[in-house]
């Protein structure tokens, strides 16, 4: 009998060690409770429900436990005979039930709360692509791509030899999604190809992105900050490389963000116009265009040109890389409906393609002796050529 | 009873004997593991460290994609079903299954279709690259050229399925020896018939489902394809309406395996019986009301998202008497703790830890933070491996003796499993710990606040492909020089197969019916 | 095997089988079923054929506003977009919105578009008499066209659905419209 206390006692105090352990560790072992209020309450649902679990597994696996030690044949050589008690079944079939009911009515309301996106003050439309994510803010009429901006020489690590890497490694963006904070704020979310998924967890938001198709869903961010997120749905190749970035900031730091947009956009259309009335010499073409190359191409067309056969095109000794311009023309300012060729229209300046197209037109021993003016890009775009 | 049987490659080819065919079945589905596990290390292997070390990503998705097809369809689902053949007409005192000859059929269907499947990888575009669950549009108007090949394996390994389940069920309600009613059967043929129901309503499901991929592909339909007035969201409906009763086909049968080898090892009867069959087919229809648990962040309106949400938890309800039931079995008996007894509690102790991330992923409101990450990825693997194939691999020890006349080493056995207990857990608890971190599923590379996580699973898993190997030699090593085994080697065990043949069991038996009573 | 044991098996043999292709049908009729189904809730957001305006009611009490998205998938050289953002109407009331479409490249190009509404349960109450969503569109090199849409909101559109969201994807569809399945306008 000794033995026994001595065995309970022993045990009791061994779960209590590891479940202050948890507890302790909870910040790095656990999800996070996030910032806002469904993303805390969506955590403290995760920890009641983990909670009971817990209850659960103590009472059953202590009474395993219980048997491995007393009822082992050595300790207890004649067993038992009975296999059926209709009220011991009732019993632990009514008590899940019960468990379950308690843990229903917190989630039903939750679930509500969260599905509500009715009255949002701002909305911005989503669009997953492949592979990258593109916001418009349909009342402040801004627009732009969203994409990884991690070197690539952070990632590859094939000849083990890639640089360091940072504290937002893969989940960095060159343009983050600024919102203001204590707004109500709706995401009209779709995609263009495939199905994506759009996460961030400190904001408790997913939605998938699927193509043909408009979802709706909702975040009102109490705590200025950056948000990090990433896409949640296999999407091809560069699925783990999409992230969501989300930061929201004063109201009137949102404001002037708004205004700087703006003026950056004008700005932007002035420069594309000088670039256009420019003409470009061939060696200025290769150089932008190599640079637009080797950061928006090359991670599917491959630094060399050579593709991957079945998937992604070779453009080396290729029949659009030296045929008719225009149809190369057509490819990357408007992408390949059904392929993962994207539209590049919004997404590089009619300099940038038209240098890119130049340097695909004659590196790696294509040799067209072409060149693309910026000019004919915004022709062939105004459907002039 | 006669032990007389052919020789040579034909036996193999033409043999209509359920005992060659399950041991063929239980090989090829051993074969496949390794051959899904050696996909595992190489994703383990780059998921080891942050950064890209060896695959580029769209391999890496090759990887992903078919070590799940191969694990679901050709290493869990032909086990359970060669377990089936060994076991069922022993069980009920048949000499053989009601349909030999289709028998052998679906077992050589198997290998076609998986060779088709794995030459994939030759093809142009390499081998499927869409995850298992191969959504549109991303395998329809997406996905590589492999995509056909895919269909036309899914294709073959259904036909295989809906054959093998046909032929439990013909002879479960036909073939039972006098006297052995329904209600008396053991709860493996049990478990196994309502598999065999399960199957053979969503086989179809899916083949339909592949069918119209390939129609959407190749002959101008838009079932899926929102250009044309399809749906990709419909995709999901149909895809998993067959998905959710197929992870309930491939661990119903480890219930019934469970369920004969803890009372014998506890000396004592299975506590509940009728519950149990009962649960067993609440289990079953349950499994078909509650599929968009899969799709809650898709975009489902409130009411569907409550309904689903509610049904979901209903299971927990029946699985959770199935448990009970096994711990008071187990209760108050006399108990011993052979290998597959090791095996059997460890899978009814992890098993319900599943079962209960399981729960968690139910609660809608909160597998928004959850879905699509690898604490997904550790509850499946948590039913699936120490579930199904610690399952299986119980059954291997269990029945070994009767099928070979030899007993494997115990010693042996005892490290086999206790590395597979280690490394299981090694392997795919930390992934509960970086789901929740944030980590998506499906991702070659990761941030460093995932790393330590991705670590340690990556070594538990290398420790658990060793252990494979570990544990083929056991087995081998048991067949070729082992011990002669008793005629009942377990002596809690009961029915027809211990108390009425000898080990091994004859080539035929049974060919005149037991009197049971 | 005796010859009772072999009629039984093929009897029950029977049954699996009808079983079998029973399930084939299933998944067969899953397709309309699932459109039935979405079409009669509305569910996924997916709006309903062309509507006629007869005899409606118009709630004067009511305002629900409609917000336009215009989408352009890859591949597919036209701009395309609303001439308003967004429309306050009255339920029951016949509103007229106007879209234009400018193919922009030098090919004769066929083009769908599909709408989408958001919240998905709204799709049920936007009852939509003319729209070029119907059919395709086909656009000669350099073609620009107005594409009017008209539209009422049900009278019974539920008291807490105060906005909702008309989405157009645009879809380039030329290749399947000249294999003839669909006739264009």
């Amino acid at each position: 009998m000794a033995i026994r206390r001595k065995l309970i006692a022993g045990i009791a105090s061994l779960l209590s060690v590891m479940l202050s352990g948890v507890v302790q560790a909870t910040s790095e072992l656990n999800m996070r409770p996030g910032v806002t209020e469904t993303s805390i309450e969506a955590y403290n649902l995760h920890m009641m429900v983990i909670w009971v679990m817990v209850g659960i597994s103590v009472v059953v696996f202590g009474a395993m436990f219980y048997s491995f030690i007393f009822h082992r044949k050595s300790k207890h050589p004649t067993p038992a005979t009975f296999s059926h008690s209709t009220m011991v079944e009732a019993i632990w079939t009514a008590i899940p039930i019960l468990i379950l009911i308690f843990l229903t009515i917190p989630a039903v309301s939750l679930l509500i709360k969260m599905e509500d996106a009715s009255k949002p003050e701002m909305s911005i439309q989503v669009t997953g692509s492949q592979w990258k994510w593109h916001y418009k803010y349909l009342e402040d009429d801004i627009e732009f791509f969203s994409n990884l901006s991690t070197p690539r020489e952070q990632y590859e690590d094939y000849n083990s030899d890639a640089k360091a890497r940072g504290e937002n490694y893969l989940l960095e963006v060159d343009n983050e999604l600024i919102i203001p904070i204590n707004t109500k704020v709706r995401f009209l979310v779709t995609a263009d190809d495939v199905i994506h998924s759009w996460w961030v967890p400190d904001l408790a938001v997913k939605k998938d992105a699927i193509p043909g198709f408009i979802n709706e869903t909702w975040t009102n961010v109490p705590t200025p900050g950056t948000y990090r997120g990433q896409c949640t749905e296999l999407c091809g190749k560069d699925h783990g490389f999409m992230p969501v970035v989300v930061k929201a900031v004063s109201k009137a730091d949102y404001a002037k963000w708004v205004a700087d947009k703006n003026a950056e956009r004008v700005a932007a259309e002035k420069a594309a116009a000088a670039a256009a009335a420019a003409s470009w010499d061939m060696d200025k073409l290769m150089v932008l265009g190599k640079k637009t190359y080797d950061e928006k191409c090359a991670s599917c067309h491959k630094v060399d040109g050579s593709g991957i056969a079945g998937a992604f095109p070779a453009l080396k000794g290729s029949a659009v890389a030296t045929g008719p311009i225009v149809e190369h023309m057509n490819i990357v300012v408007n992408g390949k409906q059904g392929t993962s060729m994207a539209a590049y229209s919004k997404q590089l300046t009619d300099a940038e393609m038209a240098a890119v197209i130049t340097y695909e037109r004659n590196a790696w021993g294509n040799s067209t002796g072409d060149t693309v003016q910026p000019a004919d890009i915004q022709a062939f775009k105004a459907g002039k050529q | 009873m006669s032990d007389h049987h052919p020789t040579g490659i034909t036996r193999w080819l033409y043999t209509t004997n359920h005992k060659d065919i399950g041991s063929m079945y239980l090989w090829f589905s051993f074969i496949m593991f390794l051959v899904g596990g050696a996909m595992a290390m190489v994703i383990r292997a780059e998921l080891y460290q942050p950064g890209l070390q060896f695959v580029e990503p769209n391999f890496f998705n090759q990887m992903t994609t078919m070590h799940g097809l191969i694990m679901v369809f050709g290493a869990v689902m032909p086990s359970m079903v060669g377990l089936a053949n060994w076991l069922i007409p022993m069980m009920i005192g048949a000499p053989d299954m009601a349909l030999p000859r289709m028998n052998n059929w679906s077992f050589w269907i198997l290998p076609f279709a998986f060779t088709l499947l794995l030459l994939s990888f030759t093809m142009e575009g390499g081998a499927p690259n869409f995850g298992w669950t191969f959504y549109a549009p991303l395998s329809t108007t997406y996905g590589p050229a492999s995509t056909d090949f895919f269909i036309l394996g899914v294709h073959m390994m259904g036909i295989s399925s809906i054959m093998g389940a046909i032929n439990v069920i013909v002879t479960v309600f036909n073939m039972r020896a006098p006297g052995m009613t329904l209600m008396k059967m053991p709860l493996f043929v049990w478990t196994w018939l309502i598999t065999a129901f399960l199957l053979i309503m969503v086989m179809p499901v899916l083949a339909g489902t592949v069918t119209m991929m390939l129609t959407d592909r190749h002959f101008g339909t838009s079932f899926f394809d929102a250009a044309g007035g399809g749906d990709p969201v419909m995709f999901q409906h149909i895809f998993w309406f067959f998905g959710h009763p197929e992870v309930y086909i491939m661990i119903l049968p480890a219930f019934g395996v469970v369920s004969e080898i803890i009372p014998a090892f506890s000396r004592k009867k299975l506590f509940g019986y009728s519950s149990m069959v009962y649960a067993t087919a609440s289990i079953a229809l349950l499994s078909f009301i509650v599929w968009a648990h899969h799709m809650f962040t898709v975009g489902m309106p409130l009411a569907g998202e409550l309904f689903f949400m509610i049904a979901t938890m209903l299971i927990a309800v029946p699985t959770g008497v199935k448990v009970f039931n096994w711990v008071a079995t187990m209760w108050q008996g006399s108990l011993t703790f052979e290998t597959p007894m090791l095996f059997s509690i460890a899978f009814v102790i992890l098993f319900t830890i599943g079962g209960f991330s399981g729960v968690m992923l139910a609660m809608a409101p909160v597998d928004f933070q959850y879905h699509d990450t690898y604490f997904v990825v550790a509850h499946f693997h948590y039913v699936l491996f120490p579930g199904a194939i610690f399952g299986t691999t119980a059954a291997v020890y269990y029945w070994l003796p009767k099928w070979t006349g030899k007993m494997y080493n115990e010693k042996v056995g005892k490290i086999h499993f206790w590395l597979s207990m280690i490394f299981v857990n090694l392997t795919f608890f930390p992934m509960h710990f970086s789901g929740l971190a944030g980590m998506p599923r499906r991702i070659p590379d990761y941030n460093m606040m995932f790393a330590d996580f991705n670590m340690w699973a990556s070594i538990g898993a290398f420790g658990l492909g060793l252990t494979q190997i570990f544990f083929l030699v056991t087995i081998v090593m048991a067949i070729r020089g082992g011990k002669k085994s008793e005629e009942k080697q377990w002596d809690g065990a009961t029915g027809l197969e211990w108390d009425a043949l000898p080990s091994p069991a004859p080539y035929h038996t049974f060919s005149t019916p037991p009197k049971v009573d | 095997m005796n010859e009772q044991l072999a009629a039984k098996n093929k009897k029950l043999i029977t049954k699996l089988l009808a079983l079998v292709g029973g399930m084939c049908l299933f998944v067969v009729a899953l397709v309309p079923l699932y459109n039935v189904f979405c079409e009669i809730t509305g569910i996924n957001g997916k709006t309903r054929g062309q509507a006629l305006y007869e005899n409606v009611e118009i709630d004067k009490k009511r305002v629900v506003t409609i917000e336009f998205l215009t989408n352009i998938n890859r591949g597919m050289p036209w701009e395309f977009g609303s001439t308003m953002k967004s429309i306050e109407v009255h339920p029951g009331e016949l509103n007229e919105v106007r879209f234009y479409a400018k193919n922009r490249s030098k090919f004769d190009i066929v083009g769908q578009t599909v709408p989408s509404v958001s919240p998905g349960e709204a799709a049920l109450y936007l009852n939509k008499t003319e729209c070029f969503c119907f059919d395709k569109q086909r656009l000669t090199a350099g073609e620009e066209v107005e594409m009017p849409m008209k539209f009422y909101i049900d009278a019974d559109i539920p008291e807490d659905i105060s906005r909702l969201t008309l989405s157009y994807q645009l879809f380039n569809v030329t290749d399947a419209a000249e294999a003839g399945s669909v006739a264009t306008k």
